[in-house]
């Protein structure tokens, strides 16, 4: 039993890092009904850009802040090179605008930044602690801090901020928002700011277990079935899809696999996804559209 | 005439200067032999091909200028981008298959497993050899039924031999394998799967344990997986990875306590791009090689100073010098122009077509002497083919062990024994003719 217990909290652990991912999207859409295939490259972007200033001798908390600042830029850059031009276009139209946006992310990071495979150490130890009989990662622990940190942040920035109140009026009405006075480039340069910053902190939490390195932005497949459960528009729904995938597909794979002789854990996740699509289109926590006919 | 027309007129024109000028300076490539380089200078893998690339291009780059080409016939390398992918891997070889602007194609080295089977019945059509040293398929072997397939080099199911060799030298014997565990981690992925079958076979000639356990592509997440090796109680753990996979492994197993010195990785998890991400729980981490790194080699020497120094190598980061990934690219350029040097002594010194390639390739004979004429010793080890055996008669690796910064050599070359699995693979082979309607040759080498 102290197995199947420990392979659940391992799968709850992967879980909460698959929802550091999930995030990054779920902001974009709330602010744009959008969803922004280029998140991975923006994770992949970030954490070379990072990684490629502590390499050169910058202390941790300055490269944090000036990789910050880059995503910050390039942000502005995205609202006023491909959003704004397509304002008020389909979001298909949209979607496909990022998926460009990642080719060109993924491109100018190799230009600038070489293709080597780079090391990545935060400092937290990756060794495992005894908790109640129960193996567990110090680095997941942190890692779980770190998310459930970013996720109150949010929350308090969305719930209690001006900025916050805007961008969901936005999400709720564009339309009502700009007429009254909210200015939508400035909420999705802010909206995209937060996700390049959050893409960020992703990737350095996934980079330092993997190596900084181009198949990084890969990591974002497994927020797909994430958002799919936890619903496109929703942060807690981020981390409860996160949670749920984690755990079912970790279970999935010590006791289902064997059965087929694989691993399962992979498509596993998508089952699951498509089940909710069934069942529940939006989501565990997402808005439930109702259009009038 | 409006600014839209004008704009269409200067770009049409522009692209007619370009489309003319591209033509009338295209090299001609007549009397020269084509090597067309398969490259993936962009996508997730680049990172490995670019030294690999580097290496290749410095060593054909080094008989063109230094030695004046292979018995006095250039080598003409063109670049054909496949971005690792399948697809266009094919567009490349169509592009290349005939031969380039009078240069004659006599081998072509796809650069993946992936595409090395997809051509397979696309170079029986076109009678063309298809060479993947390292990554071909094991049946393929069998060139009595595979007449244009060369996996040369090495194969996955020596590899498993060459573990439980090294795994038996460390016991104290073969005899002392008996009852013990040996996990399989494996890349959940044909190639990953490739050594199930071999395993199976000698757990029950030695009698040890064989636990497989697979792991999703890309392999980020392998908590549950070093679990299981964990509660198994698994004596060593042959790690056959790929990309992230293998310093996701690494980095796992000292999570859940596994000693990095218990770990052997495949080839492909054996290259410096591996074991660095891991930092310092790679250290003392073993790995398979065939490529061994190092620059301690004669050719390698040669290569420095003839090419790298001149500032003539296709590295841009000099460190690179030597690696894995640097010396696979070096040693596969030796087989092609080996492969040429056959050929020349059958056919004249002269460019080799597809059949004059086949022959050469399936003739072979890197013997000691010449591994020593080329300053290969240690970096190769004796390949000669033949129809009955397009891979080569003596399949060996190194065992390589990380020391936190750079791989040590741990022992010189563990010989494969090419007979316990010839009738398998033969078997496979002659079953695969018989379901494609193929007559096999018969060997009269």
């Amino acid at each position: 039993m102290s197995y199947f217990f420990e392979t659940l909290v391992s799968g709850l652990f992967a879980g909460v890092m698959y929802s550091l991912v999930a995030i990054g999207f779920v902001l974009i859409y709330k602010a744009s009904g959008v969803f922004n295939f280029a998140q991975g490259a923006m994770l992949l972007f970030s954490a070379l850009t990072f990684v490629t200033l502590t390499e050169k001798g910058m202390p941790f908390a300055l490269a944090f802040i000036v990789t910050s600042l880059v995503m910050v830029v390039i942000a502005i850059l995205i609202e006023w090179l491909v959003l704004r031009p397509l304002r008020n276009r389909d979001p298909l139209t949209l979607f496909m605008a990022t998926l460009g946006l990642s080719y060109v992310i993924e491109g100018f990071a190799q230009l600038l930044m070489g293709m080597d495979v780079h090391m990545l150490d935060l400092g937290i130890p990756d060794v495992a602690v005894q908790v109640g009989g129960i193996y567990v990662s110090q680095f997941d622990i942190i890692a779980s801090l770190i998310a459930l940190t970013l996720v109150a942040t949010l929350a308090i920035a969305f719930n209690k901020t001006r900025m916050g109140i805007s961008l969901r009026a936005v999400a709720a009405d564009t339309l009502a928002a700009q007429s009254i006075g909210i200015r939508l480039p400035v909420i999705w340069r802010i909206v995209w700011s937060v996700a390049g910053i959050v893409a960020l902190v992703a990737g350095l939490v996934w980079g330092s277990r993997q190596g900084v390195q181009y198949s990084l932005s890969l990591v974002t497949l497994k927020a797909l079935p994430v958002l799919i459960i936890g619903g496109f528009s929703s942060i807690p729904g981020a981390i409860a899809g996160g949670l749920l995938v984690g755990a079912t597909e970790a279970l999935a794979d010590i006791y289902v696999g064997p059965l087929v002789n694989g691993s399962v854990s992979t498509w596993f996740a998508y089952i699951l996804a498509v089940g909710f699509l069934l069942i529940r289109p939006a989501g565990l926590f997402g808005d439930r559209e109702i259009e009038r006919v | 005439m409006s600014l839209f027309t004008k704009a269409m007129s200067l770009a049409t024109a522009a692209m007619a200067v370009t489309l003319m000028s591209s033509a009338s300076f295209a090299e001609d490539g007549s009397g020269q032999q084509l090597y067309p380089l398969f490259t993936y200078r962009t996508g997730p893998y680049a990172p490995s091909f670019i030294p690999f690339g580097a290496g290749n291009i410095d060593y054909l780059r080094y008989i063109n200028e230094v030695e004046g080409g292979v018995d006095g016939v250039k080598i003409l390398v063109q670049e054909c981008e496949t971005a690792y992918t399948i697809e266009r891997g094919i567009e490349c070889y169509e592009r290349y298959k005939n031969g380039y602007n009078g240069a004659l194609t006599a081998a072509i080295y796809p650069h993946s497993s992936g595409l090395d089977v997809a051509l397979t019945d696309k170079a029986r059509i076109d009678k063309i050899p298809i060479v993947s040293p390292g990554g071909g398929q094991n049946i393929a072997t069998d060139g009595r039924v595979f007449p244009y397939q060369y996996p040369l080099v090495f194969d996955y199911w020596s590899e498993a031999q060459i573990i439980v060799d090294y795994i038996a030298q460390q016991a104290g014997g073969y005899d002392k394998l008996k009852g013990l565990k040996i996990a399989t981690l494996y890349h959940d992925s044909g190639y990953g799967r490739d050594t199930i079958e071999p395993l199976g076979i000698l757990a029950k000639k030695y009698g040890f344990e064989d636990i497989q356990i697979p792991v999703p592509h890309p392999g980020e997440q392998q908590q549950t997986q070093w679990q299981q090796i964990r509660r198994a109680n698994a004596d060593w753990v042959f790690l056959r990875g790929w990309g992230v996979m293998t310093p996701v492994a690494i980095k796992t197993a000292a999570r859940v306590g596994f000693p990095a010195d218990r770990i052997i990785g495949d080839i492909w998890s054996g290259s410096e791009d591996d074991a660095r991400p891991a930092g310092a729980a790679a250290k003392g981490y073993l790995a398979v090689s065939v490529f061994p790194p190092g620059t301690d080699y004669g050719i390698l020497k040669t290569l420095k100073k003839d090419i790298l120094d001149k500032g003539e190598s296709d590295l841009k980061d000099n460190s690179k010098f030597g690696t894995v990934y640097y010396n696979y690219g070096v040693i596969e350029a030796i087989t092609f122009v080996e492969a040429l040097r056959t050929g020349h002594k059958k056919f004249g010194n002269r460019p080799l077509t597809a059949a004059e390639g086949q022959w050469a390739l399936e003739n072979l004979d890197i013997d000691q002497k010449r591994i020593a004429e080329l300053g290969a010793e240690g970096l190769i080890s004796p390949l000669k083919t033949s129809i009955d055996n397009h891979k080569g008669e003596t399949i060996a690796a190194k065992i390589i062990q990380w020391n936190g910064q750079s791989w040590d050599t741990r022992t010189d070359w563990i010989k494969a024994d090419a007979s316990l699995f010839a009738d398998v693979i033969k078997a496979k082979a002659a079953a695969y003719a018989k379901e494609k309607g193929i007559q096999p040759r018969v060997a009269t080498n």
